[in-house]
């Protein structure tokens, strides 16, 4: 079996027992790379030299028996969204393309600290915002499994690049379902953490209260490995929780007893795919075969649960993405053109006799802040940053933020209540299997209910993870999602575990067309 | 007041933000320290780069706690933070974090009085006071001819603590003694050096007038006073306000509330001593406050308060009722000097129970201790004499072996040398006259002046003055009262 088509497990036995170097598995991913990204377009940057150095440097360390990490060897493909010293960290914005952050993520620290390779930057949708990756200023990503269809986002490039076996492990965020989602769609296995499990210092901020940094591999087990590696407290991020991180690899193999699975009738209702519905529920009878009981819970606000994050992350967006302004942050219009863009302007309301539009005339430093973030921000970025600074406005907070914020809890209690009866809660990832690239780019509101079935769990600060669990007829991965109570993701791997050893959908390769 | 009673009532409210004393930043650990060069003191999160996370100094909070529970306010056991948005360049994130619905503290009080009496004794409310991070400073167009702009981020992040006051101050003269007042109880808690050349007090004040015109109570529009750099400048501010809101209303009859009556700011100007107004956007401005979601809420046990409140130590109103009981002093001596901070207080205490004279100590700290420290911008901890130096010194004069004036001379030496009074004395050559010696000197100055014991005789007492002046040239040892009393008995009896 060639080292690409190994799981990260397999990969690091190998390295373990000499069977092979790490710089000969990170040559033969970046070979990958080279062959298959030109139509993937998983990448944002990769750094050969710069991986196979560090991959050379810990093949040395192993050989003079130097203590090493638990990922030593591995390549893993980061977001580009996580801040990583002297490395482009764009977002997938034109505003960021020039920024080299001077810091590591708490996440990027614990990747090196475990002499993991870091194989290059994936790509998203700006600012993490959407659900396709198309939202990427610099180029869409196109799923392994057909080309011509998107894979899913915001953390496209990150499943991509599992899912075409160009990285055996990669980084993800996840708002509103931008891990599981193209995790689903790209058949590959992705996790969000509870909320506070795994430290955001130095992930750029889309909505602080939903992100969450997480794995993406190709099974359980290799997602459980690279979560123990990035979870843990963090006193650089107030909002991470002081608690032991569990070993999950040493966990993930004990199947759950007296599984009692929960089913959401309404996750089961319009607009899901027939297919999809067939294969997850196909799914949750590999649960029953293994002894689990079903059981049905209700969700009373999950319906309002689209609407909610459509008003909360928003809100929040517009605010950490203010600092994006060309003075100190962010990419800053061209200071001739603009001071001559104005002169002309007051010349022709000055001949023009209109005074009162001359006095609403920007001044020089409005005039910059408006044309650095109109030129810096692409649509969707700039609609929901409008979005948010509505909803945020004096006179709109009440019935907006503060309205959505109630909404919340209501969901988390739900949350909560279901939970006091099931284990986990069992249900599709996506309403469909991936759509084409360009379908939905007009119909935002259509790319919002895309989200559905995932934003609960960022809501509610629980867990989720994402299974490949069926094809479609068009031969496209379908995904299962496991939720589990906060703090949980033990019982989610575990779970994924126990059905990834009856099934061999996560085993699937997709064919990957050449150029 | 000495002048004429107003046809007004001055309404003010203060809002003063303070630097607290603590030595990182309110949510990293980048110095506070003042006059470092410009953006030396930053790190990735002060400066908002993207992808850093504030987390709270609990020093800083600590702090705020103190003042809070010095300035009697309620301390709600849940507290949160907010982002107050804003585009400035020297707010590099695009927005503050400070507090807005639920600060963390709130309804308190401090109680003004003044040492001589110019209003009565009263409470002035505090409505609240929160905790929130500073901006960096712009220094705009600083170099002739260039039309550009500087951004210092060094104070970006310093905590500061907002204490804003409810509109309960009735004159200018309030105003700047409960200013006074706050300053001093921040000093001795160590909350804050409030200084003001620093940045590290800011006031900016809310004032109108309510006036009575024949049945109506009427008030006048509130302005908002800003640009007030010293508090000398803020009682003048608000003093010149008074007179020019009456003649406005006078003249133009605005009211709060009526046409033309909104809300208005003025910037104090130095120079004209005058406030100016400022340019102001038609809309209030939109700040879109929300809970920072990076933060997580504070949570204040009742214990942790009690804990602060039992940590306070003497505050400046409870140490001045102590100096007037204890030394006998009067409440405008105590107020000089609790109002010089905690270390001269110690000092004079030290002093006064040494030497056993409250007053004499008073006036010798007062005139002489405080006047060395202004002349040479020192404070009373490099002050060259010891308090029990100082007590000799003082019995010296106070069993009459010196006078005042010589005692002066002395007290220079010591200052200068380091030395003892004893050694002092010596080292400026003086010496005990003796009784015999000095009645020679004085029959050898009456025999020399006939002129003068003949005014003396005729009743112009004052006449003698002349003979000191010339027995001090004689001998500069002699005690000048003696001698008088000494020349004074001679010429009487000489008239028998």
């Amino acid at each position: 079996m060639s080292l690409i088509d190994q799981t990260a497990a397999e990969l690091l036995r190998g390295l373990t027992s000499r069977e092979f170097t790490a710089v000969e598995v990170t040559q033969e991913f970046l070979d990958q790379i080279e062959h298959h990204d030109g139509v993937v377009k998983a990448f944002l940057h990769v750094d050969p030299e710069a991986a196979l150095a560090r991959a050379a440097a810990i093949d040395r360390k192993r050989e003079v028996g130097e203590p090493i990490g638990r990922l030593a060897g591995l390549p893993v493909a980061v977001k580009d969204v996580l801040c990583t010293a002297g490395v482009p960290t764009t977002c997938g914005s034109r505003i960021l393309e020039n920024f080299h952050p001077p810091y590591d993520a708490t996440a990027i620290a614990k990747l090196k600290a475990a002499d993991a390779v870091l194989i290059g930057r994936a790509n998203m949708d700006e600012f993490a915002m959407g659900g396709s990756c198309e939202n990427s200023a610099f180029h869409a990503t196109r799923n392994p499994w057909d080309p011509r269809r998107i894979p899913g986002g915001s953390s496209g490039g990150s499943a991509a690049c599992v899912a075409a076996r160009m990285a055996p492990l990669s980084l993800g965020t996840d708002t509103g379902g931008s891990i599981r989602c193209p995790a689903g769609l790209c058949g590959v296995t992705g996790l969000k953490p509870t909320y506070g499990r795994v430290s955001r210092w130095g992930l750029v901020a889309f909505a602080s209260s939903l992100d969450q940094i997480g794995p993406l591999a190709r099974t359980a087990e290799d997602a459980a490995l690279l979560l123990e590696v990035i979870a843990g407290h963090d006193p650089r991020d107030s909002t991470s929780v002081d608690l032991p991180v569990p070993r999950y690899t040493e966990s993930v193999d004990r199947p759950l007893a007296d599984l009692k699975i929960g089913i959401v009738p309404e996750h089961f209702g319009e607009g899901l795919d027939a297919e999809v519905e067939a294969a997850v529920r196909e799914a949750v009878k590999v649960f029953e075969s293994l002894g689990a009981t079903l059981k049905e819970v209700s969700l009373p606000h999950g319906k309002y649960a689209v609407a909610t994050y459509y008003v909360i992350a928003p809100c929040e967006a517009s605010s950490n993405l203010a600092r994006y302004d060309g003075v100190h942050y962010g990419r800053r219009t061209d200071l001739k053109e603009m001071v001559a863009e104005l002169a002309t302007q007051r010349k022709q309301l000055e001949e023009s006799g209109d005074r009162a539009a001359l006095g609403d005339l920007d001044n020089a430093l409005i005039r910059m802040y408006r044309r650095s973030r109109s030129e810096g921000f692409g649509p969707e970025v700039k609609r929901r940053i409008m979005l948010g600074t509505y909803a945020l406005s004096s006179g709109y907070y009440d019935a907006y933020y503060k309205k959505a914020a109630k909404v919340r809890r209501l969901i988390r209690r739900d949350y909560d209540r279901a939970f006091a009866e099931v284990d986990l809660i069992a249900g599709p990832v996506t309403p469909t299997p991936a759509y084409k690239i360009g379908e939905k780019v007009d119909d935002p509101l259509s790319m919002y209910l895309f989200d559905l079935y995932t934003v609960g769990a960022n809501l509610a600060g629980i867990g989720g993870i994402s299974v490949p669990c069926g094809t479609s007829s068009d031969g496209l991965p379908i995904g299962l999602q496991l939720q589990a109570p906060t703090f949980e993701e033990e019982r989610l791997l575990r779970g994924a575990r126990m059905f990834q050893k009856e099934t061999d959908w996560h085993e699937k390769t997709p064919e990957l067309a050449l150029e | 007041m000495s002048e004429a009673p107003t046809p007004y009532t001055i309404v003010i409210g203060l809002e003063v933000h303070v630097q607290l004393a603590t030595r990182s930043k309110l949510f990293c650990s980048c110095s506070t320290e003042f006059g470092a060069p410009p953006n030396t003191q930053t790190c990735p999160l002060c400066i908002g780069m993207p992808g850093t996370l504030p987390v709270m100094n609990r020093a800083a909070f600590q702090l705020a706690l103190k003042a809070a529970v010095a300035l009697n306010c309620e301390i709600p056991r849940f507290t949160k933070w907010d982002r107050k948005q804003y585009y400035y360049p020297d707010l590099p994130k695009g927005y503050q974090i400070s507090q807005f619905d639920l600060p963390m503290s709130c309804n308190g009080w401090l109680p003004i009085s003044d040492p001589k009496d110019r209003f009565e004794p009263k409470r002035v409310g505090i409505t609240r006071a929160h905790l929130e991070e500073d901006a960096g400073k712009s220094m705009h167009d600083e170099a002739a001819g260039k039309d550009d702009s500087r951004i210092d981020l060094n104070r970006c992040g310093t905590p500061l603590l907002e204490i804003v006051s409810e509109p309960d101050m009735r004159s200018a003269e309030e105003a700047k003694t409960y200013l006074t007042e706050l300053k001093l109880l921040l000093n001795y808690l160590g909350v804050s050096d409030c200084n003001m050349q620093e940045g590290s007090l800011r006031v900016d004040a809310n004032i109108n007038l309510h006036i009575e015109a024949g049945e109506r109570k009427i008030a006048t529009p509130i302005v908002e006073v800003k640009n007030m750099n010293s508090f000398r400048a803020v009682e003048r501010a608000m003093a010149y306000e008074a007179r020019r809101q009456y003649d406005v209303w006078r003249e133009k009859g605005l009211e709060m509330g009526g046409p033309g009556g909104h809300k208005t700011t003025r910037g104090w100007d130095e120079e004209s001593q005058a406030t100016k107004e400022q340019r102001t956007k038609e809309e209030s401005s939109d700040y879109r406050y929300f809970p920072d979601p990076d933060l997580v809420p504070v949570l204040t046990t009742e214990e942790q308060v009690e804990a602060v409140r039992a940590s306070l130590g003497e505050l400046p109103a409870a140490l001045r009722l102590r100096l007037e009981e204890t030394y006998g002093i009067t409440p405008y001596d105590s107020d000089v000097l609790v109002n010089q901070g905690r270390a001269l207080v110690d000092y004079y205490s030290e002093l006064a129970d040494a030497c056993g004279d409250g007053k004499l100590a008073g006036n010798w700290v007062q005139q002489d201790v405080l006047r060395t420290l202004n002349d040479r911008q020192i404070d009373i901890s490099r002050f060259g004499v010891s308090a029990a130096a100082m007590a000799e010194l003082i019995g010296l004069v106070k069993k009459g072996k010196l006078t005042t004036s010589r005692g002066r001379e002395v007290l220079a030496e010591m200052l200068n040398s380091g030395k003892s009074a004893e050694q002092s004395i010596r080292a400026i050559g003086i010496e005990e006259v003796d009784e015999s010696a000095l009645e020679d000197l004085c029959r050898e100055l009456l025999q020399a002046n006939p002129k003068i014991v003949e005014q003396v005789k005729q009743g112009k007492t004052k006449a003698a003055g002349a003979l000191i002046g010339q027995a001090k040239k004689k001998n500069p040892n002699v005690n000048p009262g003696r001698v008088r009393e000494i020349c004074l008995e001679m010429i009487a009896a000489s008239a028998q």
